[in-house]
Protein backbone atom coordinates (compact mmCIF):
# COMPACT_ATOMS: atom_id res chain seq x y z
CA UNK A 1 0.00 0.00 0.00
CA UNK A 2 2.91 2.37 0.74
CA UNK A 3 3.99 2.18 -2.92
CA UNK A 4 0.75 3.81 -4.07
CA UNK A 5 0.66 7.44 -5.08
CA UNK A 6 -1.60 9.80 -3.13
CA UNK A 7 -3.96 9.86 -6.13
CA UNK A 8 -4.18 6.05 -6.17
CA UNK A 9 -4.56 5.86 -2.40
CA UNK A 10 -7.26 8.51 -2.53
CA UNK A 11 -9.31 6.46 -5.02
CA UNK A 12 -9.13 3.43 -2.70
CA UNK A 13 -10.05 5.50 0.35
CA UNK A 14 -12.95 7.23 -1.39
CA UNK A 15 -14.32 3.89 -2.65
CA UNK A 16 -13.74 2.54 0.89
CA UNK A 17 -11.69 -0.35 -0.44
CA UNK A 18 -9.27 0.50 2.34
CA UNK A 19 -9.68 2.54 5.51
CA UNK A 20 -7.80 5.62 6.68
CA UNK A 21 -6.58 3.62 9.69
CA UNK A 22 -5.17 0.90 7.40
CA UNK A 23 -3.39 3.51 5.27
CA UNK A 24 -1.80 5.08 8.36
CA UNK A 25 -0.85 1.69 9.89
CA UNK A 26 0.79 0.53 6.65
CA UNK A 27 3.00 3.62 6.66
CA UNK A 28 3.89 3.32 10.36
CA UNK A 29 4.82 -0.34 9.77
CA UNK A 30 7.16 0.58 6.95
CA UNK A 31 8.63 3.50 8.92
CA UNK A 32 9.32 1.22 11.87
CA UNK A 33 10.92 -1.37 9.61
CA UNK A 34 13.25 0.83 7.58
CA UNK A 35 13.46 4.40 8.86
CA UNK A 36 16.15 3.39 11.33
CA UNK A 37 18.38 3.16 8.25
CA UNK A 38 17.36 6.53 6.74
CA UNK A 39 16.48 8.85 9.62
CA UNK A 40 13.82 10.77 7.72
CA UNK A 41 11.58 11.28 10.76
CA UNK A 42 12.56 13.13 13.93
CA UNK A 43 9.26 12.31 15.60
CA UNK A 44 6.35 9.97 14.92
CA UNK A 45 2.90 10.91 16.17
CA UNK A 46 1.16 7.54 16.06
CA UNK A 47 -1.41 8.19 18.76
CA UNK A 48 -2.50 11.54 17.30
CA UNK A 49 -2.42 10.05 13.77
CA UNK A 50 -4.77 7.23 14.68
CA UNK A 51 -7.22 9.78 16.10
CA UNK A 52 -6.97 11.82 12.90
CA UNK A 53 -7.44 8.63 10.83
CA UNK A 54 -10.56 7.77 12.77
CA UNK A 55 -12.01 11.23 12.14
CA UNK A 56 -11.03 10.92 8.46
CA UNK A 57 -12.81 7.59 8.16
CA UNK A 58 -15.97 9.13 9.60
CA UNK A 59 -15.77 11.83 6.90
CA UNK A 60 -15.21 9.19 4.20
CA UNK A 61 -18.12 7.10 5.46
CA UNK A 62 -20.38 10.14 5.41
CA UNK A 63 -19.49 10.72 1.73
CA UNK A 64 -18.37 13.89 -0.09
CA UNK A 65 -14.98 13.91 1.67
CA UNK A 66 -12.15 16.16 0.33
CA UNK A 67 -9.78 14.59 -2.24
CA UNK A 68 -6.96 13.94 0.22
CA UNK A 69 -9.14 12.85 3.17
CA UNK A 70 -7.41 9.97 4.94
CA UNK A 71 -4.09 10.50 3.12
CA UNK A 72 -1.07 10.23 5.42
CA UNK A 73 1.62 12.91 5.16
CA UNK A 74 4.74 14.25 6.87
CA UNK A 75 5.69 17.79 7.91
CA UNK A 76 9.13 19.33 8.14
CA UNK A 77 9.82 20.03 11.80
CA UNK A 78 9.87 23.81 11.36
CA UNK A 79 6.09 23.88 10.83
CA UNK A 80 4.35 24.25 14.17
CA UNK A 81 1.84 21.65 15.30
CA UNK A 82 -0.25 22.34 18.40
CA UNK A 83 0.48 19.80 21.11
CA UNK A 84 3.21 18.08 19.02
CA UNK A 85 6.88 18.88 19.67
CA UNK A 86 8.45 21.21 17.10
CA UNK A 87 12.23 21.63 17.27
CA UNK A 88 13.50 23.05 13.96
CA UNK A 89 16.20 20.37 14.54
CA UNK A 90 17.73 22.80 17.04
CA UNK A 91 18.73 22.43 20.69
CA UNK A 92 17.33 25.95 21.15
CA UNK A 93 13.80 24.54 20.78
CA UNK A 94 14.43 21.14 22.31
CA UNK A 95 11.19 19.77 23.71
CA UNK A 96 9.11 22.81 22.71
CA UNK A 97 5.42 21.99 22.37
CA UNK A 98 3.74 24.77 20.37
CA UNK A 99 0.50 26.25 21.78
CA UNK A 100 -0.90 26.85 18.26
CA UNK A 101 -0.89 25.26 14.80
CA UNK A 102 0.42 26.49 11.47
CA UNK A 103 -2.37 27.36 9.05
CA UNK A 104 -1.28 24.55 6.70
CA UNK A 105 -1.56 21.97 9.47
CA UNK A 106 -4.96 23.30 10.49
CA UNK A 107 -6.16 23.20 6.87
CA UNK A 108 -5.02 19.60 6.43
CA UNK A 109 -6.66 18.56 9.69
CA UNK A 110 -9.90 20.12 8.45
CA UNK A 111 -9.64 17.98 5.31
CA UNK A 112 -9.09 14.75 7.24
CA UNK A 113 -5.45 14.32 6.29
CA UNK A 114 -3.35 12.25 8.69
CA UNK A 115 -0.04 13.56 10.08
CA UNK A 116 2.44 10.67 10.44
CA UNK A 117 5.28 12.67 11.95
CA UNK A 118 7.78 15.50 11.81
CA UNK A 119 10.80 15.23 9.54
CA UNK A 120 14.46 16.09 9.93
CA UNK A 121 16.03 19.27 8.54
CA UNK A 122 19.14 21.39 8.73
CA UNK A 123 18.82 23.41 11.94
CA UNK A 124 16.36 26.26 11.26
CA UNK A 125 16.40 25.19 7.58
CA UNK A 126 19.95 26.48 7.14
CA UNK A 127 21.88 24.11 4.95
CA UNK A 128 21.90 21.97 1.84
CA UNK A 129 22.56 18.47 3.21
CA UNK A 130 20.43 18.06 6.39
CA UNK A 131 23.77 17.43 8.18
CA UNK A 132 23.25 20.60 10.24
CA UNK A 133 20.46 18.92 12.23
CA UNK A 134 21.30 18.93 15.95
CA UNK A 135 19.72 15.49 16.29
CA UNK A 136 20.49 13.04 13.50
CA UNK A 137 21.71 12.40 9.98
CA UNK A 138 19.25 11.64 7.20
CA UNK A 139 20.37 9.35 4.40
CA UNK A 140 19.48 9.38 0.73
CA UNK A 141 17.26 6.39 -0.09
CA UNK A 142 19.18 5.91 -3.36
CA UNK A 143 22.47 5.45 -1.49
CA UNK A 144 22.57 5.53 2.31
CA UNK A 145 26.17 6.80 2.26
CA UNK A 146 24.90 9.95 0.56
CA UNK A 147 23.00 13.05 1.62
CA UNK A 148 19.31 13.51 0.82
CA UNK A 149 20.07 17.20 0.20
CA UNK A 150 18.58 19.93 2.33
CA UNK A 151 17.34 21.64 4.15
CA UNK A 152 14.07 19.65 3.84
CA UNK A 153 16.05 16.39 3.55
CA UNK A 154 13.76 14.44 5.88
CA UNK A 155 10.61 15.31 3.95
CA UNK A 156 12.27 14.44 0.61
CA UNK A 157 13.69 11.14 1.90
CA UNK A 158 10.34 10.18 3.48
CA UNK A 159 8.52 10.47 0.15
CA UNK A 160 11.35 8.83 -1.81
CA UNK A 161 11.54 5.84 0.57
CA UNK A 162 7.73 5.49 0.51
CA UNK A 163 7.45 6.43 4.19
CA UNK A 164 4.70 8.91 3.22
CA UNK A 165 3.01 9.53 -0.14
CA UNK A 166 3.34 13.30 0.25
CA UNK A 167 5.13 15.68 2.59
CA UNK A 168 5.83 19.36 3.08
CA UNK A 169 9.00 21.34 3.48
CA UNK A 170 10.03 24.98 3.30
CA UNK A 171 12.06 26.60 0.54
CA UNK A 172 14.10 29.75 1.19
CA UNK A 173 16.80 29.26 -1.44
CA UNK A 174 16.03 25.78 -2.76
CA UNK A 175 15.33 23.76 0.38
CA UNK A 176 12.39 21.89 -1.17
CA UNK A 177 13.61 21.59 -4.77
CA UNK A 178 17.26 20.62 -4.17
CA UNK A 179 16.48 17.65 -1.84
CA UNK A 180 13.68 16.61 -4.21
CA UNK A 181 16.28 16.50 -6.97
CA UNK A 182 18.77 14.47 -4.92
CA UNK A 183 16.09 12.01 -3.74
CA UNK A 184 14.44 11.52 -7.14
CA UNK A 185 11.05 12.99 -6.23
CA UNK A 186 9.03 16.08 -7.17
CA UNK A 187 9.39 19.23 -5.04
CA UNK A 188 7.49 22.45 -5.63
CA UNK A 189 7.99 25.98 -4.35
CA UNK A 190 4.80 27.88 -5.25
CA UNK A 191 4.55 31.61 -5.92
CA UNK A 192 5.47 33.45 -2.72
CA UNK A 193 2.20 34.07 -0.88
CA UNK A 194 0.09 31.21 -2.24
CA UNK A 195 0.63 29.04 0.84
CA UNK A 196 0.32 30.73 4.23
CA UNK A 197 3.55 31.07 6.20
CA UNK A 198 1.65 31.43 9.49
CA UNK A 199 3.25 28.88 11.79
CA UNK A 200 6.28 28.27 9.60
CA UNK A 201 9.18 29.16 11.89
CA UNK A 202 10.73 32.18 10.19
CA UNK A 203 14.20 31.96 8.65
CA UNK A 204 14.24 34.69 5.95
CA UNK A 205 10.69 35.97 5.77
CA UNK A 206 10.89 37.61 2.33
CA UNK A 207 12.13 34.35 0.77
CA UNK A 208 10.52 31.56 2.85
CA UNK A 209 7.74 29.56 1.22
CA UNK A 210 6.17 26.24 2.24
CA UNK A 211 6.10 23.67 -0.56
CA UNK A 212 4.92 20.08 -1.15
CA UNK A 213 6.78 16.90 -2.15
CA UNK A 214 5.28 13.97 -4.06
CA UNK A 215 6.46 11.05 -6.15
CA UNK A 216 4.49 12.43 -9.11
CA UNK A 217 3.56 15.91 -10.32
CA UNK A 218 -0.09 14.96 -9.84
CA UNK A 219 0.42 14.15 -6.15
CA UNK A 220 2.41 17.35 -5.67
CA UNK A 221 -0.36 19.32 -7.34
CA UNK A 222 -3.01 17.69 -5.10
CA UNK A 223 -0.93 18.46 -2.00
CA UNK A 224 -0.56 22.09 -3.15
CA UNK A 225 -4.31 22.32 -3.72
CA UNK A 226 -4.95 21.14 -0.15
CA UNK A 227 -3.03 24.03 1.43
CA UNK A 228 -3.08 26.90 -1.10
CA UNK A 229 -5.27 29.87 -0.32
CA UNK A 230 -5.44 33.29 1.28
CA UNK A 231 -4.87 33.43 5.01
CA UNK A 232 -5.63 36.52 7.08
CA UNK A 233 -3.01 35.44 9.62
CA UNK A 234 -0.22 36.05 7.08
CA UNK A 235 0.00 39.61 5.79
CA UNK A 236 2.10 38.45 2.80
CA UNK A 237 -0.57 35.93 1.76
CA UNK A 238 -1.88 36.71 -1.75
CA UNK A 239 -5.57 37.51 -2.33
CA UNK A 240 -6.24 34.94 -5.08
CA UNK A 241 -4.03 32.22 -3.72
CA UNK A 242 -6.37 29.22 -4.06
CA UNK A 243 -5.41 26.55 -6.59
CA UNK A 244 -7.20 23.73 -8.42
CA UNK A 245 -5.63 20.59 -9.93
CA UNK A 246 -8.51 20.21 -12.37
CA UNK A 247 -6.65 21.37 -15.51
CA UNK A 248 -3.32 19.73 -14.61
CA UNK A 249 -3.45 17.00 -17.23
CA UNK A 250 -4.30 19.37 -20.04
CA UNK A 251 -0.59 20.28 -20.04
CA UNK A 252 1.33 19.74 -23.28
CA UNK A 253 4.89 20.31 -24.45
CA UNK A 254 3.80 21.10 -27.99
CA UNK A 255 4.99 24.62 -28.77
CA UNK A 256 6.00 25.24 -25.13
CA UNK A 257 8.82 27.79 -25.08
CA UNK A 258 11.62 26.89 -22.67
CA UNK A 259 14.63 29.08 -21.91
CA UNK A 260 17.92 27.75 -20.48
CA UNK A 261 19.97 30.53 -18.83
CA UNK A 262 23.58 29.81 -19.74
CA UNK A 263 24.63 31.15 -16.33
CA UNK A 264 22.95 28.10 -14.70
CA UNK A 265 24.59 25.65 -17.05
CA UNK A 266 28.28 26.56 -16.80
CA UNK A 267 31.36 24.99 -15.23
CA UNK A 268 29.70 24.69 -11.81
CA UNK A 269 27.49 21.93 -13.22
CA UNK A 270 28.92 18.43 -12.95
CA UNK A 271 29.50 16.71 -16.34
CA UNK A 272 27.31 13.73 -15.35
CA UNK A 273 24.44 16.06 -14.43
CA UNK A 274 24.92 17.97 -17.69
CA UNK A 275 24.63 14.78 -19.70
CA UNK A 276 21.40 13.70 -17.97
CA UNK A 277 19.98 17.21 -18.39
CA UNK A 278 20.86 17.28 -22.11
CA UNK A 279 19.29 13.85 -22.66
CA UNK A 280 16.18 15.13 -20.87
CA UNK A 281 16.01 18.21 -23.07
CA UNK A 282 16.08 16.01 -26.19
CA UNK A 283 13.06 14.09 -24.86
CA UNK A 284 11.19 17.33 -24.25
CA UNK A 285 12.06 18.57 -27.74
CA UNK A 286 10.87 15.30 -29.24
CA UNK A 287 7.45 16.09 -27.74
CA UNK A 288 7.40 19.54 -29.31
CA UNK A 289 9.07 21.80 -26.73
CA UNK A 290 10.96 24.77 -28.21
CA UNK A 291 14.18 25.17 -26.25
CA UNK A 292 16.49 28.16 -26.50
CA UNK A 293 19.58 29.36 -24.65
CA UNK A 294 19.33 32.80 -23.04
CA UNK A 295 21.64 34.94 -20.95
CA UNK A 296 20.65 36.42 -17.58
CA UNK A 297 23.95 37.82 -16.31
CA UNK A 298 22.66 38.78 -12.85
CA UNK A 299 21.96 35.12 -11.97
CA UNK A 300 25.71 34.67 -11.42
CA UNK A 301 25.29 36.96 -8.44
CA UNK A 302 22.45 34.92 -6.94
CA UNK A 303 24.51 32.98 -4.39
CA UNK A 304 26.14 36.14 -3.01
CA UNK A 305 22.87 38.03 -2.97
CA UNK A 306 21.17 35.17 -1.15
CA UNK A 307 23.95 34.75 1.40
CA UNK A 308 23.60 38.41 2.35
CA UNK A 309 19.81 38.80 2.35
CA UNK A 310 18.90 35.48 3.99
CA UNK A 311 21.35 35.78 6.93
CA UNK A 312 20.37 39.45 7.39
CA UNK A 313 16.73 38.50 7.78
CA UNK A 314 17.67 35.44 9.85
CA UNK A 315 19.79 37.48 12.28
CA UNK A 316 16.68 39.51 13.03
CA UNK A 317 14.19 36.60 13.06
CA UNK A 318 16.37 34.47 15.33
CA UNK A 319 16.69 37.29 17.83
CA UNK A 320 13.63 35.86 19.58
CA UNK A 321 15.51 32.84 20.91
CA UNK A 322 16.55 34.03 24.34
CA UNK A 323 15.30 31.14 26.43
CA UNK A 324 12.63 33.24 28.14
CA UNK A 325 9.40 32.38 26.31
CA UNK A 326 10.33 29.01 24.82
CA UNK A 327 13.16 26.51 24.87
CA UNK A 328 15.79 25.85 27.51
CA UNK A 329 17.77 28.68 29.12
CA UNK A 330 21.25 28.67 30.54
CA UNK A 331 21.46 30.94 33.59
CA UNK A 332 24.81 32.55 34.23
CA UNK A 333 25.47 36.08 35.39
CA UNK A 334 23.13 38.86 34.33
CA UNK A 335 20.37 38.80 31.72
CA UNK A 336 22.59 39.65 28.74
CA UNK A 337 25.19 37.08 29.75
CA UNK A 338 22.54 34.35 30.22
CA UNK A 339 20.96 35.15 26.87
CA UNK A 340 24.31 35.09 25.08
CA UNK A 341 25.27 31.84 26.82
CA UNK A 342 21.94 30.24 25.85
CA UNK A 343 22.34 31.28 22.22
CA UNK A 344 26.07 30.59 22.05
CA UNK A 345 25.76 27.09 23.44
CA UNK A 346 22.46 25.91 21.97
CA UNK A 347 22.65 27.19 18.37
CA UNK A 348 24.73 25.04 16.02
CA UNK A 349 27.74 26.33 14.10
CA UNK A 350 26.02 27.08 10.77
CA UNK A 351 23.18 28.97 12.46
CA UNK A 352 25.67 31.05 14.45
CA UNK A 353 27.69 31.72 11.30
CA UNK A 354 24.62 33.02 9.50
CA UNK A 355 23.57 35.16 12.45
CA UNK A 356 27.09 36.61 12.44
CA UNK A 357 27.04 37.25 8.67
CA UNK A 358 23.61 38.88 8.90
CA UNK A 359 24.46 41.00 11.93
CA UNK A 360 27.65 42.19 10.21
CA UNK A 361 25.89 42.93 6.90
CA UNK A 362 23.28 45.04 8.72
CA UNK A 363 25.69 46.83 11.04
CA UNK A 364 26.51 50.51 10.78
CA UNK A 365 29.04 51.18 8.05
CA UNK A 366 28.38 47.98 6.10
CA UNK A 367 24.65 48.22 5.43
CA UNK A 368 25.03 50.04 2.11
CA UNK A 369 27.86 47.87 0.80
CA UNK A 370 26.10 44.61 1.58
CA UNK A 371 22.41 44.57 2.44
CA UNK A 372 21.23 47.55 0.40
CA UNK A 373 23.32 46.52 -2.60
CA UNK A 374 22.11 42.90 -2.36
CA UNK A 375 18.52 44.13 -2.45
CA UNK A 376 19.29 46.15 -5.57
CA UNK A 377 20.79 43.05 -7.22
CA UNK A 378 17.76 41.05 -6.10
CA UNK A 379 15.57 43.48 -8.04
CA UNK A 380 17.83 43.15 -11.05
CA UNK A 381 17.58 39.35 -10.96
CA UNK A 382 13.79 39.39 -10.67
CA UNK A 383 13.51 41.91 -13.53
CA UNK A 384 15.80 39.94 -15.85
CA UNK A 385 13.82 36.76 -15.20
CA UNK A 386 10.45 38.44 -15.66
CA UNK A 387 11.71 39.87 -18.96
CA UNK A 388 12.69 36.40 -20.27
CA UNK A 389 9.30 35.06 -19.17
CA UNK A 390 7.57 37.51 -21.48
CA UNK A 391 8.97 35.56 -24.44
CA UNK A 392 9.14 32.09 -22.86
CA UNK A 393 6.72 29.93 -20.88
CA UNK A 394 9.29 28.51 -18.50
CA UNK A 395 12.93 28.91 -17.51
CA UNK A 396 14.69 25.54 -17.15
CA UNK A 397 18.00 24.30 -15.77
CA UNK A 398 19.35 21.41 -13.72
CA UNK A 399 17.95 21.74 -10.16
CA UNK A 400 21.29 21.07 -8.51
CA UNK A 401 24.75 21.36 -10.08
CA UNK A 402 25.56 17.91 -8.62
CA UNK A 403 23.70 14.71 -7.80
CA UNK A 404 23.82 13.43 -4.22
CA UNK A 405 27.20 13.65 -2.47
CA UNK A 406 28.69 11.60 0.35
CA UNK A 407 27.71 12.44 3.92
CA UNK A 408 30.34 13.97 6.20
CA UNK A 409 32.60 14.75 3.26
CA UNK A 410 35.18 17.22 4.56
CA UNK A 411 36.40 18.03 1.06
CA UNK A 412 33.24 20.07 0.45
CA UNK A 413 33.99 23.51 1.83
CA UNK A 414 31.36 26.00 2.98
CA UNK A 415 31.22 27.78 -0.34
CA UNK A 416 31.00 24.54 -2.37
CA UNK A 417 27.93 23.59 -0.32
CA UNK A 418 26.46 27.04 -0.84
CA UNK A 419 26.95 26.81 -4.63
CA UNK A 420 24.46 23.92 -4.56
CA UNK A 421 21.75 26.59 -4.42
CA UNK A 422 22.95 28.32 -7.59
CA UNK A 423 20.03 27.24 -9.78
CA UNK A 424 17.27 27.36 -7.17
CA UNK A 425 17.96 30.76 -5.56
CA UNK A 426 16.72 32.95 -8.45
CA UNK A 427 13.09 31.82 -8.02
CA UNK A 428 13.05 32.86 -4.35
CA UNK A 429 14.42 36.29 -5.21
CA UNK A 430 11.44 37.15 -7.40
CA UNK A 431 8.82 35.00 -5.64
CA UNK A 432 8.48 32.88 -8.80
CA UNK A 433 6.89 29.41 -8.70
CA UNK A 434 9.50 26.74 -9.35
CA UNK A 435 9.39 22.94 -9.45
CA UNK A 436 11.97 20.16 -9.57
CA UNK A 437 11.03 16.91 -11.29
CA UNK A 438 13.24 13.85 -11.83
CA UNK A 439 15.05 14.16 -15.17
CA UNK A 440 16.98 10.89 -15.14
CA UNK A 441 19.88 9.29 -13.27
CA UNK A 442 23.64 9.59 -13.34
CA UNK A 443 25.28 6.38 -12.07
CA UNK A 444 21.94 5.41 -10.53
CA UNK A 445 21.70 8.70 -8.62
CA UNK A 446 18.74 10.95 -9.52
CA UNK A 447 19.17 14.26 -11.32
CA UNK A 448 16.44 16.90 -11.22
CA UNK A 449 15.07 19.23 -13.87
CA UNK A 450 14.03 22.67 -12.61
CA UNK A 451 11.17 24.56 -14.23
CA UNK A 452 10.36 28.13 -13.17
CA UNK A 453 7.43 30.29 -14.28
CA UNK A 454 6.07 33.80 -13.72
CA UNK A 455 4.45 35.00 -10.48
CA UNK A 456 0.95 33.48 -10.16
CA UNK A 457 1.75 31.19 -13.11
CA UNK A 458 1.64 28.09 -10.85
CA UNK A 459 -1.18 26.48 -12.85
CA UNK A 460 0.66 26.64 -16.18
CA UNK A 461 3.96 25.70 -14.57
CA UNK A 462 2.49 22.55 -13.03
CA UNK A 463 0.85 21.65 -16.35
CA UNK A 464 4.23 22.01 -18.08
CA UNK A 465 5.88 19.93 -15.35
CA UNK A 466 3.23 17.24 -15.70
CA UNK A 467 3.78 17.08 -19.47
CA UNK A 468 7.56 17.02 -19.00
CA UNK A 469 7.21 14.19 -16.47
CA UNK A 470 5.33 12.11 -19.03
CA UNK A 471 8.10 12.71 -21.62
CA UNK A 472 11.00 12.02 -19.24
CA UNK A 473 9.69 8.62 -18.12
CA UNK A 474 11.32 8.51 -14.68
CA UNK A 475 8.10 7.75 -12.75
CA UNK A 476 8.10 4.18 -11.49
CA UNK A 477 11.86 4.06 -10.85
CA UNK A 478 12.35 3.33 -7.16
CA UNK A 479 15.34 3.57 -4.86
CA UNK A 480 17.02 0.23 -4.06
CA UNK A 481 15.26 -0.37 -0.71
CA UNK A 482 14.02 -3.76 0.54
CA UNK B 1 37.17 43.78 2.68
CA UNK B 2 38.43 41.76 5.61
CA UNK B 3 37.12 41.55 9.11
CA UNK B 4 39.33 42.03 12.15
CA UNK B 5 39.14 40.04 15.38
CA UNK B 6 37.79 43.16 17.06
CA UNK B 7 34.93 43.32 14.55
CA UNK B 8 34.20 39.62 15.04
CA UNK B 9 33.95 40.19 18.81
CA UNK B 10 31.74 43.26 18.33
CA UNK B 11 29.45 41.38 15.90
CA UNK B 12 29.10 38.45 18.32
CA UNK B 13 28.23 40.92 21.06
CA UNK B 14 25.58 42.63 18.91
CA UNK B 15 24.17 39.21 18.01
CA UNK B 16 24.12 38.14 21.68
CA UNK B 17 26.29 35.11 21.03
CA UNK B 18 28.76 34.05 23.72
CA UNK B 19 31.63 32.44 21.80
CA UNK B 20 34.92 31.08 23.09
CA UNK B 21 38.28 32.09 21.61
CA UNK B 22 38.48 29.05 19.31
CA UNK B 23 35.03 29.76 17.91
CA UNK B 24 35.77 33.44 17.43
CA UNK B 25 38.89 32.51 15.45
CA UNK B 26 36.94 30.01 13.36
CA UNK B 27 34.26 32.59 12.60
CA UNK B 28 36.87 35.16 11.64
CA UNK B 29 38.22 32.73 9.03
CA UNK B 30 34.80 31.78 7.72
CA UNK B 31 33.52 35.36 7.62
CA UNK B 32 36.59 36.48 5.72
CA UNK B 33 36.17 33.64 3.23
CA UNK B 34 32.51 34.54 2.68
CA UNK B 35 33.20 38.28 2.42
CA UNK B 36 35.80 37.41 -0.20
CA UNK B 37 33.12 35.67 -2.25
CA UNK B 38 30.78 38.62 -1.71
CA UNK B 39 33.13 40.92 -3.62
CA UNK B 40 31.34 40.08 -6.88
CA UNK B 41 28.37 42.31 -6.10
CA UNK B 42 30.62 45.26 -5.29
CA UNK B 43 31.48 45.41 -8.97
CA UNK B 44 27.88 45.73 -10.19
CA UNK B 45 26.71 49.14 -11.29
CA UNK B 46 23.70 49.60 -9.02
CA UNK B 47 23.28 53.32 -9.67
CA UNK B 48 19.57 54.11 -9.82
CA UNK B 49 18.40 50.54 -9.10
CA UNK B 50 15.54 50.22 -6.64
CA UNK B 51 16.14 47.84 -3.75
CA UNK B 52 13.67 44.92 -3.72
CA UNK B 53 12.77 43.99 -0.16
CA UNK B 54 9.81 41.71 -0.98
CA UNK B 55 9.33 38.67 -3.20
CA UNK B 56 5.87 39.82 -4.25
CA UNK B 57 5.01 43.30 -3.00
CA UNK B 58 1.58 43.94 -1.51
CA UNK B 59 0.46 47.31 -0.21
CA UNK B 60 -1.95 48.27 2.54
CA UNK B 61 -2.85 44.83 3.78
CA UNK B 62 -5.63 45.14 6.31
CA UNK B 63 -7.55 42.43 8.08
CA UNK B 64 -11.23 42.75 8.93
CA UNK B 65 -11.69 43.91 12.49
CA UNK B 66 -13.19 40.68 13.73
CA UNK B 67 -13.18 39.46 17.29
CA UNK B 68 -11.63 36.02 17.56
CA UNK B 69 -10.16 33.84 20.24
CA UNK B 70 -6.43 34.44 20.68
CA UNK B 71 -3.90 32.43 22.64
CA UNK B 72 -4.93 31.99 26.24
CA UNK B 73 -2.53 33.25 28.89
CA UNK B 74 -1.93 29.65 29.94
CA UNK B 75 -1.03 28.62 26.38
CA UNK B 76 1.21 31.64 25.85
CA UNK B 77 3.17 30.76 28.97
CA UNK B 78 3.28 27.02 28.27
CA UNK B 79 6.76 27.03 26.74
CA UNK B 80 8.44 29.30 29.27
CA UNK B 81 11.13 28.00 31.61
CA UNK B 82 9.95 30.19 34.51
CA UNK B 83 6.56 31.74 35.19
CA UNK B 84 4.84 33.17 38.23
CA UNK B 85 1.31 34.51 38.73
CA UNK B 86 0.58 34.29 35.00
CA UNK B 87 3.73 36.17 33.98
CA UNK B 88 7.07 35.35 32.34
CA UNK B 89 9.88 35.60 34.85
CA UNK B 90 12.85 37.54 33.52
CA UNK B 91 16.01 38.62 35.28
CA UNK B 92 16.41 42.19 36.47
CA UNK B 93 17.64 44.34 33.61
CA UNK B 94 17.31 47.81 35.12
CA UNK B 95 19.61 48.36 38.03
CA UNK B 96 19.05 50.83 40.81
CA UNK B 97 21.13 53.99 40.42
CA UNK B 98 23.23 55.04 43.31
Amino acid sequence: MTGLTAAELSAKLQSREISAQEAAEAHFDRIETIDGDYGAYLLLCREEAMKQAEAAQAMLDAGDAPALCGIPYALKDNIVTKGITTTCASKVLEGWVPPYSASVYQQMQNQGMVLLGKTNLDEFAMGTSTENSAYQLTRCPWDPHCSPGGSSGGSAAAVSAELAPISFGSDTGGSVRQPASLCGVVGFKPTYGRISRYGLVAFASSLDQIGPFGRTVEDTSLAFEAVAGHDRHDSTSLPNAAYSSKELKSGSLKGLKMAIPKELFGDEVDPGVKEVFERGIKKLQAEGAIVSIVSLPSLQLGVTTYYIIAPAEASSNLGRYDGIRFGPRIEEGDHNKSTAMTRGQLFGHEVKLRIMVGTYALSAGYYDAYYHRAQQVRGLMADEMAEVMKEHDVIISPTSPVSSFRLEDDSLDQMALKMLDLCTIPANMGGFPSISIPCGADNDMPVGLLLTGPVMGDEKLLQAAWAAEQALGFVGRRPPIL
Amino acid sequence: MSISMEEVRRTAELARLELDEAELAAFQGELNALLGHFEDIQEVDTEGLDPKPHAVALTSVWAEDEIEEGLSREDALSGAAKTRAGLFIVPTVIEESH
